[in-house]
C-alpha cells in the first residue's frame, strides 16, 4: 500500500499498532481541511506493526500533549519535502482540557465552566492528578 | 495576598509560628480583643457544620471583628447556580477575609484563584481541610511536646476522611513519624494520600485489626464514617459500625496514648471514654479555635 510522502506537514510515527485512532480523535483531526492518512498496522523493523499519521499540512498542531499518550511515538516535522525535526513528546507538566476528571465529587463535576487541568506529579510513573481534587484522569477512548 | 487551601500551603515553620500565637493567645486572650476590629469575615458554608462554622465565628469575635456569610448552599445564590468564582468576586467587595467549605473537592481553589480577599478551605469534599489539621497538630504539640518519632494511628473511614489526609500529610513533614493506618478494605487511605509517604520512605502499616496494634500507638485519630460521603446507602449501613472504640478496647493501649477525633462522633467512641484523662477530642475543639485566630491574624497580616 502507497501512500505519497508529503511535502510539508507532520509524521506522526512508531504509534502503538492499532493506537493510530486514538491519536486521530484526540488531535481532532477529523476537522481538518488539508489531507490526513493514518495508516494502521504497517510493518515496523522496530516494533513490527505500527500505525502512522500523515498531516499533509504545516498548520500549527498541539502535539505536546502526544506524551501523556504515549511518549514513545516520534513526531517528524516536514519542510520543502526535507525532515527538519524529528523528536519524541514530553509528557507535559500540565494537561488542559485534554483529559477530563471522572471524580463526581470533583468542583468540575458541576461547574461546566471551568477547564479540566491535570498536573505531572510522578516524572517516573507519568502520573497526573486533577488540581482540584486530586484524582487521576478518565482515560482518554 | 494569600490563601490557605491544603495543610501544604503552610510550611513548617509557619506552623510553628501559628502555634507560638495560639499559645499566646491560650495565655493572654486580653492582647488580641482588638487585633481584628473593624475586619469582616464572610464564612460561605455550603454543607451543613457545627464546629468549623461556629470556630470560624467565634475566632473572628474574639479578634474583635464581625462576621457575616450563610450556613447553607439554600440561602446563597449558589440555589440560583451561581458559579464559586462568580461568588468568590462578589464577597470580594464585601469582606476581608473568607472561611468556605463546599460539598466539590476543589471549591475553595477555585474560589481562591477568583477572590481578591485571603480564603481559607474550611474543608472541600472527601479532600482537604487544613484547618481541623492545624487545631490536630495544636492538640498533639500540647499533648506531647513534639511532633517527630511519634507512633499515630488513624481509624476508620480513611477513605473519604478528609481530616485523615490533611493530618497525614502535615504529619509525614516530619522526623521519624510511624502511620498505622486501621480501617475496612473499602475504606483505605486512597493512594495519592499515600504516594508521598512511599516517596520519602516513611513507614506505614495498613491493618483492620485496631487491637492488634493499639499498644504500639502515641495517638490514636478515630474517624467518623460519614454518610454524606456514600452515594450507596447500602456500604454505609455496611460500614458504619466497623471501628467502636470501648473501654475494653484501650486496656492494652499506653497510659500516654492521645486520643484525638475531628468530631462530630456518632457512636465510635464510647461515652465511657469521655471521663479517660486519655481523651483529648474535646480540647481539640478549643485548640481549633485557637488556631483559626491565628491563621486569620497571619492572612489579614495582623501583628
Amino acid at each position: 500500500m502507497n501512500i505519497d510522502s508529503i511535502n510539508n506537514g507532520i509524521v506522526i510515527d512508531h504509534i502503538k499498532a492499532g493506537q493510530g485512532m486514538k491519536i486521530y480523535n484526540f488531535l481532532n483531526l477529523g476537522n481538518l481541511k488539508c489531507s490526513v492518512a493514518l495508516i494502521s498496522h504497517a510493518n515496523s523493523h522496530l516494533m513490527g506493526k505500527k500505525d502512522i499519521i500523515k498531516i499533509d499540512s504545516d498548520l500549527e498542531v498541539d502535539l505536546n500533549a502526544l506524551g501523556y499518550i504515549d511518549p514513545e511515538i516520534t513526531i517528524n516535522i516536514i519542510k520543502d519535502g526535507v525532515r527538519v525535526s524529528k523528536y519524541h513528546p514530553e509528557p507535559p507538566e500540565k494537561l488542559t482540557n485534554i483529559v477530563f476528571c471522572k471524580n463526581p465529587r470533583c468542583i468540575t463535576s458541576t461547574e461546566q465552566e471551568l477547564p479540566h487541568v491535570f498536573e505531572l506529579v510522578d516524572r517516573v510513573k507519568d502520573e497526573y492528578r486533577c488540581i482540584y481534587c486530586e484524582s487521576k484522569p478518565k482515560e482518554i477512548d | 495576598m494569600r490563601s490557605i487551601i491544603n495543610i501544604l500551603d503552610l510550611t513548617k515553620e509557619e506552623i510553628d509560628q501559628l502555634i507560638q500565637v495560639a499559645e499566646d493567645i491560650i495565655a493572654h486572650p486580653q492582647n488580641y480583643l482588638e487585633k481584628c476590629k473593624h475586619k469582616k469575615l464572610a464564612t460561605l458554608f455550603y454543607e451543613p457544620s457545627t464546629r468549623t462554622r461556629l470556630s470560624f465565628e467565634a475566632a473572628m469575635y474574639e479578634l474583635g471583628g464581625h462576621v457575616i456569610g450563610f450556613s447553607e448552599a439554600n440561602s446563597s445564590s449558589a440555589a440560583k447556580g451561581e458559579s464559586v468564582a462568580d461568588t468568590a468576586k462578589t464577597i470580594s467587595c464585601y469582606a476581608d477575609i473568607i472561611a468556605m467549605r463546599h460539598p466539590k473537592e476543589g471549591a475553595p481553589m477555585v474560589a481562591a484563584a477568583n477572590a481578591t480577599i485571603p480564603v481559607i478551605n474550611g474543608g472541600d469534599g472527601g479532600h482537604n481541610h487544613p484547618t481541623q489539621t492545624l487545631a490536630d497538630l495544636l492538640t498533639i504539640h500540647r499533648e506531647k511536646g513534639t511532633f517527630e518519632g511519634l507512633t499515630v494511628g488513624l481509624c476508620g473511614d480513611l477513605k473519604f476522611g478528609r481530616t485523615v489526609h490533611s493530618l497525614i500529610t502535615a504529619m509525614a513533614r516530619y522526623d521519624n513519624v510511624r502511620f498505622v493506618l486501621i480501617s475496612p478494605e473499602e475504606l483505605k487511605v486512597p493512594s495519592y494520600v499515600k504516594m508521598p509517604l512511599k516517596q520519602k520512605g516513611i513507614s506505614y502499616i495498613q491493618t483492620t485489626d485496631i487491637e492488634s496494634v493499639i499498644a504500639d500507638l502515641d495517638i490514636l485519630y478515630m474517624t467518623r464514617v460519614q454518610k454524606e460521603r456514600f452515594f450507596n446507602e447500602d456500604d454505609y449501613i455496611r460500614l458504619k459500625d466497623s471501628y467502636i472504640l470501648t473501654p475494653q478496647k484501650l486496656a492494652k493501649a499506653k497510659d500516654t496514648l492521645s486520643i484525638m477525633h475531628p468530631l462530630p462522633r456518632v457512636n465510635e467512641i464510647a461515652l465511657a471514654i469521655d471521663d479517660d484523662p486519655r481523651a483529648a477530642y474535646f480540647k481539640q475543639v478549643l485548640n481549633g479555635k485557637y488556631m483559626r485566630m491565628a491563621l486569620i491574624m497571619m492572612l489579614l497580616e495582623v501583628k
